[in-house]
């Protein structure tokens, strides 16, 4: 009975997004500007919550309260101050830029705002592959949450496999059907579910244990370092590492980035970016502490479970339960489609058109895109099954990834003496780097290269640094090429 | 800000330099770093909680200011549309034929 109830739900929230997908869906024009920007005609409320729900994933919302349980509650603290602070700032130094700049121009994505710049393609398609090959792990992060929670809600009824399974199969026919205005409505829809269900659990199951004193209280008892800020596996290392490799990670995520072009006012992003610290702590307070006050509860949470469902499975009715996993599996969805819907952006116009096929009428190209984007979700359906890490640690290898993207797009964004041989070297040199870092860790053959060096600091932050120097040093001994043209990144005068 | 009608271009610019500085606080300090190893609880959180809640408030304060200030579209060199007084004072001569 409450099996059925859960699932029911479960898909009733499902089927309630996919109403809202074909209404957008006829809504829509069959541009590729209108499938992917939404004719760049984004208000405030709509690119604030499109943004937040794709912001918080899977990482957020299992993986979080995961590590505030393990470790403590200082997983607040760093991730508030890298999606509340440190983002927010890039979302002007890097985002308002590029909005301008892509206004201008009428750009999609950042690979062909940076193509065009420097007159490469080969450029254009190094971002646009390298972007992708980051995006393939979060993907499927998101499909191994669904998975786990699916089989916390039902008990083990619907199999691992079940749940991301059904999830890879929405969201295909999701983003084929609806485009970009469709997943930004859903978006604002799953953002606003989101904020008010955690909220809700989080009254409730405080006040099954007695108040806000009582269970951090009962915390303290369980684990009396957890009230002390450090310690443990928060090291300032850790701590800034994890900060600046995902802020800036999450500013070159292709879903982020594409957010960039798609506000329709300077206005827009402007309020957005004012409200971000504030709506961040909305949602991080109550999911983080609801992790670590678990620590604390007479709860029994199995290896490889999420805390949260646990958590409320104890405290709270079993259909609010399921209530709060939809969320979840919301923000999974979320993520998931907007993420497959810029990934195939990216491949039909940074490398189909340009590398593979030019004379591609536009119809062939949005099929190209649609099928692009289910073999995509089904290849990372199948690598999900493996169940390669953690939710944190996959995540965190994509921040990373992308974060060595950051600092070469921000100095041709601000730094007009950037050549393209700079961009080139500075982008795949410290990919290359990363990518033997964490293959080593996968292939047997080769001895495993440390993530980590000197007590928490993460090999990505030196190579974040590399990038820099290494845009910087061979832009200043190389010419910028006849091809290229800064002027195209001006944005003063008009 | 009204006041700002009366100072000059370049004092105003000098001041939107100011805000380099507030940003690199308002990221450094969201980390409590000061409480580092203070276990105090205060009204049923770790007070260093009660420091990144407050903080992330005053970063929404500052960020609305930083906004409303036009700094950002002067630094860029463009004519923002709405943010900063006296901006139509600035504008280029000559451009008659816009609305």
């Amino acid at each position: 009975m409450t099996l059925g109830l859960s699932l029911g739900v479960v898909v009733g929230y499902l089927v309630i997004a996919l109403a809202v997908g074909l209404v957008a869906y006829r809504v829509s024009e069959t541009t590729a500007e209108d499938y992917y920007l939404a004719n760049r005609s984004i208000g405030t409320a709509v690119l604030l919550f499109t943004t937040f729900a794709t912001l918080l994933s899977a990482f957020t919302f299992f993986g979080g309260p995961n590590l505030a349980f393990a470790a403590g509650p200082e997983w607040l603290v760093v991730m508030g101050t890298i999606d509340g602070v440190l983002f927010a700032v890039l979302w002007y130094v890097i985002g308002y830029k590029q909005w301008l700049i892509g206004d201008r121009h009428g750009y999609v994505t950042l690979g062909e705002m940076l193509g065009d710049r420097f007159g490469s393609v080969g450029l254009r398609a190094l971002v646009a592959g390298v972007s992708l090959l980051w995006l393939f792990p979060y993907v499927m992060l998101q499909q191994m949450g669904a998975g786990e929670a699916l089989v916390g809600l039902t008990g083990g009824v619907v199999p691992y496999w079940g749940g991301a399974a059904l999830v890879t199969a929405f969201m295909i026919f999701y983003v084929v059907l609806a485009g970009m205005r469709g997943v930004a409505w859903t978006d604002t829809i799953q953002g606003l579910f989101m904020l008010s269900v955690v909220w809700i659990a989080a009254v409730w199951i405080v006040s099954a244990v007695g108040g806000l004193g009582a269970a951090t209280g009962a915390m303290l008892e369980a684990r009396p370092e957890f009230g002390r800020f450090g310690g443990g596996l928060y090291s300032p290392g850790f701590i800034i590492s994890t900060a600046i490799t995902i802020a800036f990670g999450v500013t070159m995520f292709p879903q982020i980035n594409q957010r960039f072009f798609v506000a329709d006012s300077g206005e827009t992003l402007k309020r957005s970016f004012a409200l971000w610290p504030v709506l961040v702590l909305l949602l991080f307070v109550p999911a983080f502490m609801l992790g670590a006050w678990a620590a604390g509860m007479p709860v029994d949470v199995p290896d490889g479970a999420n805390v949260l469902p646990v958590v409320l499975t104890e405290y709270t009715p079993a259909w609010f339960a399921a209530i709060v996993v939809a969320g979840a599996m919301a923000a999974m969805m979320s993520s998931s489609d907007s993420m497959l819907l810029s990934g195939s952006s990216y491949f039909t116009r940074d490398l189909y058109r340009p590398v593979i096929n030019a004379e591609a009428s536009e119809r062939r190209e949005a099929w190209v895109a649609r099928i692009g984007v289910a073999a995509f979700a089904v290849l990372a359906f199948v690598a999900s099954l493996f169940r390669p890490g953690t939710l944190i640690e996959v995540g965190d290898t994509a921040f990373s990834g992308f974060a060595l993207l950051a600092l070469p797009v921000i100095c041709a964004l601000y730094w007009p003496r950037t050549t393209r041989t700079g961009m080139i070297v500075g982008v795949a040199v410290p990919q290359a780097a990363y990518l033997a870092v964490v293959l080593s860790a996968v292939v047997s053959a080769v001895p495993t290269l440390p993530r980590t060096v000197a007590g928490g600091w993460d090999v990505a932050l030196g190579l974040m640094v590399l990038s820099a120097v290494l845009t910087v040093g061979v832009s200043l001994v190389t010419a910028p090429t006849a091809e290229s043209d800064a002027s195209r990144f001006t944005v003063a005068g008009d | 800000m009204h006041i700002e009608s009366n100072s000059t271009c370049m004092e105003r610019k000098q001041r939107d330099f100011l805000w380099i500085p507030t940003f690199a606080v308002l990221v450094a300090f969201a980390v409590p770093w000061p409480l580092w190893g203070v276990d105090l609880i205060v009204a049923g959180f770790p007070v260093w909680i009660w420091w990144h809640i407050a903080w992330l408030g005053l970063c929404t304060l500052l960020f609305t200011r930083f906004v409303r200030s036009g700094a950002w579209e002067r630094g860029m060199g463009i004519h923002a549309s709405s943010s900063a007084t006296g901006e139509r004072a600035t504008e280029p001569v000559g451009r008659g034929d816009e609305p």
